[in-house]
């Protein structure tokens, strides 16, 4: 018990900044305020493997990791799409998952939003539409955002949902205003 | 059955393991399998191909280990309208599946084999078999699910628990069907084959210099392994050499390969025992080797560092003192964790006697890698069988008799500080000079074979040239092919809770399994 309190202090807090979107945007941490403030709780986001390599995945367990701490930012992955509010969908969509996917996005409460991350995600990526690979995941369910790479880094993945979050945000706003006038 | 396998009618096959061909009958096919298994041989992989435009042939094919050697057999079958071959499952039963996938693909069937569908779950007519020449590549078909008759366990107070394809957590898709009483585990059936993404037809399409990019994402975590694996394949055939320096930095890409993944295993299946601790701290030391990678080898994942002829790029200025103080750090810190491991009696209790897999069930199903390691079977191809650079190296062979989650938990530590080990030498005598050899454009019908041992365990790589630079087949091997079925066996009497701590501890790849 001494060595893992005592490896605990010494390794200290690694968490780093959320990353900038670009230098004029406000900083990312105020998308954290505005989550507690629009939801009252944590950004949820469930996500689906519909026939990735496995490269995005990685990518993925790292945003849990000290550095990126993705649930210090007010974002954290849930087991059950009844609990999300964003599907997050790895790899081309593979013939043999394009049901599943379909039910696990039905699955989510409205209003949801769709992240397609990754190269194959967003076009197919090397393996391209064929008898077995459906190709990107708009070609199957709607996409509200795509994060290209092969894999994309971490903090990118990071920055993407916090954008795709910003701008539902802004999309649901402009919809209040509509409504109110 | 002689023991030397008609060595006198053996073709030697372009490879960086040494490979031979051996053209069996019917009759030959079957005889010669039992002599391989009499022999102890390790059987790797089974697959098909579609030779009817060229010879009227379908051909079937399978690979062995020997001690010295990779024997490959090969059976053509005349009957092109019902074509069929004894199926090897009695013997290997790992050929089961494959032979399930070869017939979903291709349309050859194993006689007496399981009928049931493997790859193919209802996405392409079950009268259309992909891999054959005259269906289009482009060419994509309405869904059309079809119910998969899982084996029922009858009794009284046994129910079935069915999990997945999609999962809780943020990793691949699969199904698993437990037939259970109470918590108690009584049998586990997998149905894989989810992500396939018809990676055999797409290597088709490919040129000879694209192929070494679709195989470094057969299985993303394995990319260093199955792109060296092509290019190795490529480069027999070529007669190209991998210029010393290249051939230093895709062992030293491989190994960080192996040590990344191992870390982030190790951090997991602490947390899997409820122990989050582990994870942050395997997590941390993980993210700081991908930031290494970043600095030295231009990726976090190496997805395409390894080329036809070379690799992609160099270590910059300073890049091997870095790398340096990174293995540091990361050894008195694997240290210091793996102490803590072995001091944590809560953890220690979950790890132990749990997700026992038997020496004597791994070598009867032919257990592959690091999960073979961890139930008392040496193997590895950098000690038994070195390809440059391991012939020089000499690494140590990492083995655990007791085959449990502890056992591979040991087996991982073991390799990681091994793994670093290799690495500090790899650097210290770093070869200087180019970084690539323009392979030459192998012509039409060469056969070539890589054969690497990934983290995992030895993953495969068989390519056949086309005319003007083309793939005209080719098949890529995971060896978790060989592992998952073991999985079924080694939760038996654990509870269900267990599981996802036994299946971390196998971290098979689905999307390598499923191609």
């Amino acid at each position: 018990m001494f060595d893992v309190i005592s490896l605990m202090l010494r390794t200290g807090i690694l968490t780093e900044r959320l990353p900038a979107r670009s230098p004029e945007s406000p900083p990312l941490e105020s998308v954290q305020e505005d989550i507690r403030r629009i939801l009252g709780r944590a950004l949820c986001i469930r996500h689906v493997d519909a026939g990735s390599c496995n490269g995005c995945e990685l990518e993925l367990q790292a945003l849990n990791n000290p550095y990126y701490n993705l649930e210090g930012a007010g974002i954290k992955f849930v087991a059950s799409p009844r609990h999300a509010d964003v599907l997050l969908v790895t790899g081309p969509v593979s013939a043999n998952m394009e049901e599943a996917l379909k039910r696990t996005y039905g699955a989510i409460p409205d209003p949801k939003v769709v992240i397609a991350v990754g190269d194959c995600g967003a076009c197919g990526g090397i393996f391209g539409k064929s008898y077995a690979s459906r190709g990107s995941v708009a070609d199957v369910i709607p996409v509200h955002r795509v994060i290209p790479g092969c894999p994309p880094e971490p903090a990118k993945i990071l920055a993407g949902i916090l954008d795709a979050v910003v701008s539902a945000q802004g999309q649901a706003s402009k919809r209040d205003k509509a409504k109110r006038s | 059955m002689e023991t030397d396998f008609a060595k006198d009618q053996q073709l030697p096959i372009p490879s960086n393991i040494q490979s031979y061909l051996l053209r069996v009958d019917r009759e030959g096919w079957l005889r010669t399998a039992q002599a391989l298994h009499n022999a102890d041989a390790k059987f790797l992989t089974l697959w098909g191909a579609d030779d009817r435009d060229r010879d009227a042939y379908f051909r079937v094919y399978a690979a062995w280990l020997l001690p010295q050697s990779i024997l490959v057999l090969e059976h053509s079958i005349e009957d092109v309208r019902n074509p069929s071959y004894p199926g090897l499952s009695t013997i290997f039963p790992a050929a089961l599946r494959m032979e399930r996938a070869a017939y979903d693909l291709l349309g050859i069937s194993a006689e007496e084999a399981d009928a049931r569908a493997w790859l193919r779950h209802g996405g392409w007519p079950g009268n259309l078999f992909p891999l054959r020449r005259e269906v289009s590549a482009s060419q994509s078909y309405p869904l059309d699910p079809e119910p998969y008759p899982f084996v029922m366990v009858e009794g009284d107070g046994v129910h079935e628990i069915a999990v997945g394809p999609v999962h809780a957590g943020m990793i691949e898709p699969g199904h698993f069907r437990f037939s259970v009483v109470g918590e108690k585990v009584l049998r586990l059936e997998e149905r894989l084959g989810y992500t396939h993404k018809g990676v055999a037809k797409r290597f088709e399409s490919l040129s000879q210099q694209e192929g070494h990019r679709l195989a470094a994402r057969l299985s993303g975590d394995s990319a260093v392994a199955f792109s060296w694996a092509y290019c190795a394949a490529l480069e027999s055939i070529t007669y190209t050499s991998c210029p010393p320096r290249a051939v230093a930095l895709r062992a030293l890409a491989l190994e960080h390969e192996r040590i990344a993944n191992h870390l982030g295993d190790l951090g997991a299946l602490g947390n899997d025992a409820g122990f989050a601790f582990g994870l942050t701290q395997f997590s941390r030391f993980k993210e700081n080797l991908l930031r290494a990678n970043t600095l030295t080898f231009g990726a976090r994942y190496l997805m395409d560092y390894i080329v036809p002829g070379g690799v992609a790029g160099d270590l910059p200025e300073g890049g091997g003192d870095l790398l340096l103080t990174q293995y540091e750090t990361l050894e008195e810190g694997v240290a210091t964790l793996r102490s803590i491991y072995a001091e944590h009696a809560g953890l220690q209790d979950r790890f132990r006697e749990t997700g026992r897999l038997e020496h004597r069930l791994a070598r009867q199903f032919g257990a592959l890698g690091l999960a073979a390691r961890a139930s008392g079977i040496a193997c590895d191809l950098r000690v038994d069988h070195p390809w440059s650079p391991y012939d020089g190296l000499v690494p140590n062979l990492v083995t655990q008799p007791h085959g449990d989650v502890a056992a591979r938990v040991h087996v991982r530590f073991d390799e990681v500080m091994e793994s670093l080990r290799l690495c500090r030498i790899l650097l210290e005598g770093l070869p200087a000079g180019p970084l690539q050899n323009t392979p030459t454009v192998a012509s039409g019908g060469c056969l070539g074979i890589g054969l690497i041992e990934g983290w995992r365990g030895p993953v495969m790589v068989v390519l056949e040239t086309a005319a003007g630079g083309g793939i005209r087949r080719c098949h890529a091997h995971d060896p978790s092919w060989q592992n998952w079925p073991l999985l079924e066996f080694a939760i038996l009497g654990d509870i269900v809770p267990d599981f996802p701590l036994i299946n971390k501890s196998f971290n098979l790849s689905y999307s390598g399994q499923d191609g």
